[in-house]
């Protein structure tokens, strides 16, 4: 070949190759930025739904309410102003509670007087709330506009309740989501750890060739199946029995997306285990054979220790499968967001509640941002696992050198 | 005293012969060392007598293997406290990810033995008896793997000698290996044989002269000739052992 053509399509090469490495770096990049530029911006936002305001008697000391609280008022669990640093109960006033004060007259045909009629109501009674459209504020308004607090950190984080589309103000507290992720995911690794492992060893020290030669492929089969497939087979086969079992209101529980997250996990943690094991120097298992050992003392002395950071990684992604796992999970888990007490409460995880809710996020809004939060909590919880695979594994090739 | 025998032992790795007719005789207290070239079977024979080769699907034995007169393959015969007896030291040394400690115990560990002095007693004396002591002695509790390449071969040989075996069986035990390691080794070799009966394969011509007393040379499966070293390196009767210590074919 020319050595001048040679060496162009040689650089050529390089040059796409380095581009390609570069367009994926940085899109890895971008998804994060946006993901996490989206997500941060929650915490801007207010919890109140938007173009309404919330307005109280000038003479009232409460200057903020906590979307919580908000809520809280609106249910009626809070009828009074002590609870909130001011005085007497609270009269609660909403958009249509205006015909009790005045005619359809005073307000005018088109609601022309409607702002007037609505500043003199909260002028003129001390304990009021109000709640209305902020086209409707008049433009010298006698009340006091109460801002409503941004959604903070710690009810964001701390906050017991998931209703993003609850009236007035959305409840936004993701702990059941976090808890529920955990707890489902924590289950799944229980269940499939101990079985995944043995299935391991059974394969890589115990099965005939034959026999190893049919299941391998058969369980990586497994790692293929698509996750609706599994939901179906949840819904249909564990969820029942889990009914019946335990003798349960329902059948959609944690425990079931545990089970379900097990299954989907243990292709991951065979494999990788297996191939840990294999890679036990053959030499080394004689020796320990030669040396008088039998089997099992072989196995759990020499063949699991020399394996155990590959035995960690393959748990590890398995819980990084089990964790970020939608589709399954949310057909068999009941989706309630609650903070679980047990493993047989319905439950909803961080994936499966962006699945099921994105949809109908209004585009920008409070709850559209929030699910991006959660994404990005998913995302920390993820990263936190790879890396901890990095490093074990990483510190096994510095022990080896 | 005889200590190991074969008698018309056959070995087939599914239907390939691997050893033909080999019969052989191992005195108590003597070097054997089996030389021939590559693929001849000699590790094959090697582990027949501590029945390595049963981990091996799809193999046949036929004939007798005898240790002490017994027959080491007849039912009844217990594998774990057979391979008690023999010990093993494999072409590269192959410490067990343990500390150094760990891994002179580990075959008094796997047997049941728990008193605690007594492993610290027989781990030290193995290791002097290796000549190891003096620079392991300060980290007895790191990884084995921290030692040099000799330093974990004598260490794979204490490991051997720790549950004290009457046999000892070597599978090219200095091949990887530098000289001075390698010296170090053939002394252990000339040490141990008052105490043990040894079976050495090498390549190593030289070795074999230096530390065996007799030598057997396989051939295709076949053993050729044997007899004491001096003979088998001065006046082999047959011409194809002739050809491979003189380094003519191999
Ligand atoms: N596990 C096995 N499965 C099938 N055939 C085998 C196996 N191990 C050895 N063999 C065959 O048996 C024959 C003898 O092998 P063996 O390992 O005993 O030779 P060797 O003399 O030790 O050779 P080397 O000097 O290269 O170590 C060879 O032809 C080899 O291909
Ligand atoms: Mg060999």
């Amino acid at each position: 070949m020319n050595p001048f053509f040679k060496k162009f399509s040689e650089k050529f090469i390089e040059g796409l190759l380095m581009i390609s490495g570069t367009v994926t770096s940085l899109t890895v990049v971008l998804i994060v930025f946006f993901l996490f530029k989206e997500g941060i911006s929650v915490f801007n936002k207010k919890a109140v739904e938007e173009g309404y305001v919330i307005a109280v008697n000038k003479s009232n000391k409460v200057n903020s309410i906590s979307p919580e609280d908000i809520k809280n008022i609106f249910d009626q669990k809070i009828t009074s102003w002590k609870d909130l640093g001011g005085k007497d109960s609270i009269i609660l006033f909403r958009l249509e509670d205006i015909s009790t004060y005045f005619t359809d007259e005073q307000i005018g045909e088109n609601f022309e007087r409607l702002p007037a009629c609505i500043s003199r109501v909260v002028d003129s009674i001390p304990q009021i709330f109000a709640f209305f459209p902020e086209k409707y504020m008049d433009k010298n308004f006698k009340g006091k506009e109460i801002e409503a607090g941004k959604i903070s950190f710690n009810t964001f984080f701390g906050g017991k309740e998931w209703f993003p589309t609850a009236q007035p103000a959305a409840q936004l507290g993701a702990k059941p989501l976090i808890l529920g992720t955990l707890w489902v995911s924590l289950g799944a690794i229980l269940l499939a750890l101990p079985l995944g492992l043995a299935a391991a060893i059974y394969m890589s020290e115990i099965a005939k060739d034959k026999v190893r030669r049919v299941m391998k492929p058969l369980i990586e089969l497994l790692a293929g199946i698509p996750s609706v497939v599994y939901g179906f087979f949840g819904l249909v086969v564990i969820v029942p029995a889990i009914q019946k079992l335990f003798n349960l209101p329902v059948g959609e529980t944690g425990l079931a997306g545990s089970i379900i997250l097990g299954i989907m996990a243990l292709p991951t943690i065979i494999t990788i285990s297996e191939d840990a094991m294999r890679n036990t120097p053959r030499s080394m298992k004689e020796a320990s054979l030669a040396l008088g050992a039998s089997k099992w003392q072989t196995i759990c002395r020499v063949v699991i220790p020399h394996s155990i950071s590959g035995i960690t990684a393959a748990a590890i992604l398995g819980i990084g499968r089990a964790i970020g796992e939608t589709m399954a999970v949310l057909m068999v888990t009941g989706n309630a967001a609650v903070i679980p007490h047990s493993i047989l409460e319905p439950m909803r995880t961080i994936p499966a509640t962006i699945a099921a809710e994105l949809g109908e996020a209004p585009n920008g809004g409070v709850h559209y941002k929030a699910l991006f939060a959660l994404g990005c909590i998913l995302f920390v919880m993820t990263l936190v696992i790879n890396l901890t695979v990095e490093f074990i594994t990483g510190s096994k090739k510095y022990k080896k050198h | 005293m005889l200590k190991l025998e074969s008698k018309q032992v056959n070995f087939y790795y599914g239907s390939s012969p691997a050893l033909k007719d080999i019969n052989l005789e191992m005195e108590s207290n003597t070097v054997t060392a089996l030389i021939g070239p590559s693929g001849c079977g000699k590790s094959t024979y090697l582990r027949l007598f501590n029945r390595m080769n049963d981990l091996i699907d799809n193999t046949k034995l036929t004939g007798e293997v005898l240790i002490d007169g017994i027959d080491i393959y007849k039912k009844g015969i217990n594998v774990d406290t057979l391979r008690k007896m023999t010990g093993m030291v494999f072409q590269k040394p192959n410490p067990f990810p343990k500390s150094i400690f760990e891994n002179v115990a580990y075959g008094l560990r796997v047997n049941g033995i728990t008193d605690k002095q007594f492993i610290e007693e027989r781990v030290e004396t193995t290791i002097k008896q290796v000549v190891l002591w003096d620079e392991v002695k300060d980290k007895l509790k790191k990884s084995a793997f921290e030692l040099s390449g000799g330093q974990q071969q004598r260490l794979c040989i204490a490991r051997a000698l720790a549950i004290q075996p009457s046999v000892i069986l070597m599978d090219e035990p200095t091949s990887a290996l530098d000289p001075i390691s390698t010296s170090k080794v053939e002394e252990l070799i000339h040490e141990l044989k008052s105490k043990y009966t040894i079976v050495i394969v090498t390549h190593n011509m030289q070795q074999a002269a230096r530390v065996s007393d007799h030598t057997a040379f396989f051939y295709l499966g076949e053993l050729v000739e044997v007899g004491t070293t001096k003979k088998i390196f001065t006046n082999p009767t047959q011409e194809k052992t002739q050809n491979y210590i003189t380094g003519r074919f191999g």
